[in-house]
């Protein structure tokens, strides 16, 4: 059962591959790529990496390819004028990955005949393949897992600072003048007498009348 | 039905021509700068693929560890080449790599 699953999800995984990379319409190949990713989550589910699988589908199909069919759509680009001599370069292309599955393989069929897996740990099996991934993770890799999280953090402010654009138009307050204003420079104290002598104009008025 | 059992040499070899049909990719459309980045991620799936079959097989969780951490620095990846795109054709008006060539020279 597990091999037909495993022979499926290889077929439906190369199939999506192949037209990533020969789709003629840029979104689609980023549809064909979602594809792609799903199955290969698929295939780690056979393997038993829950977790992973989960997060390639959070991870890529959730973000990432978000981001590049927004990316598609946001340029507009000329797929004839891109598409312009596609198959010129076939015949290397073909031969150089042809030769490089090739190679692959004999190596890897003749090498790795391990057909079974070792007897799962006890533990994995009592508590699950996340909670030990996150045993693993936050023992023995605590320092990458900080270097990866600042990592992440590069990428937002890099991705941000890149594609800004401060628009010319619009009217902003500098923060560190209003921070250094002085009360000398904005309030001015006008000396005022508390009374006025208003009886006078009162006064001309009655005697004219 | 039967097929035999998938042995570690399955995964590895669908690894592989995985990654094979990447490289394919990367020469076929040498033109558009999207694809290009998409088979990259294809290459790096094919690479997880791999770390993952050896963890199960050998019984050892480093490779997933490692996979996790493939996984992160591919999305900060992808992210940032993203952004470059988008501002090398707010210049440039073209994503053609026959095209940019400013530092040729």
């Amino acid at each position: 059962m597990t091999s037909a699953l495993f022979y499926f999800f290889s077929f439906v995984l190369l199939f999506a591959a192949f037209r990533v990379i020969t789709a003629r319409s840029t979104v689609h190949a980023a549809l064909f790529l979602v594809l792609a990713f799903g199955t290969a989550s698929c295939v780690w589910m056979l393997l038993r990496a829950e977790f992973l699988a989960i997060a390639l589908v959070l991870v890529y199909v959730g973000a990432v390819m978000v981001l590049f069919l927004f990316v598609v759509m946001m340029l507009d680009v000329d797929a004839d004028q891109v598409r312009q001599g596609f198959w010129k370069h076939f015949p290397l292309a073909g031969f150089i990955g042809a030769l490089i599955a090739l190679e692959m393989a004999l190596v890897l069929m003749g090498g790795f005949r391990l057909t079974e897996a070792p007897p799962p740990d006890p533990l994995e099996l009592k508590l699950g393949n996340s909670k030990v991934l996150g045993i693993e993770i936050y023992t023995h890799y605590l320092y990458p897992l900080q270097v990866a999280a600042v990592l992440l953090l590069v990428a937002i402010i890099a991705a941000i600072a890149l594609t800004l654009r401060h628009r010319k138009d619009t009217r902003r307050m500098d923060p560190s003048l209003q921070v250094r204003a002085k009360k000398a420079e904005r309030v001015r104290l006008v000396p005022m007498r508390p009374t006025l002598d208003l009886p006078s104009a009162t006064k001309s008025e009655g005697k004219e009348a | 039905m039967s097929f035999g059992t998938v042995t570690l040499g399955h995964y590895l070899s669908l690894g592989g021509i995985l990654f094979a049909l990447s490289v394919v990719g990367i020469f076929l459309n040498r033109r558009n700068l999207i694809v290009l980045l998409m088979a990259i991620e294809l290459m790096l799936l094919a690479v997880n693929l791999n770390f993952i079959a050896f963890s199960h097989f050998l019984g050892d969780m480093g490779g997933q560890v490692f996979v996790f951490f493939i996984l992160t620095v591919a999305a900060a990846e992808s992210a940032i080449g993203l952004a470059i795109l988008v501002v090398l054709f707010r210049n440039r008006a073209t994503i053609n790599v026959d095209e940019l060539d400013a530092l040729k020279g």
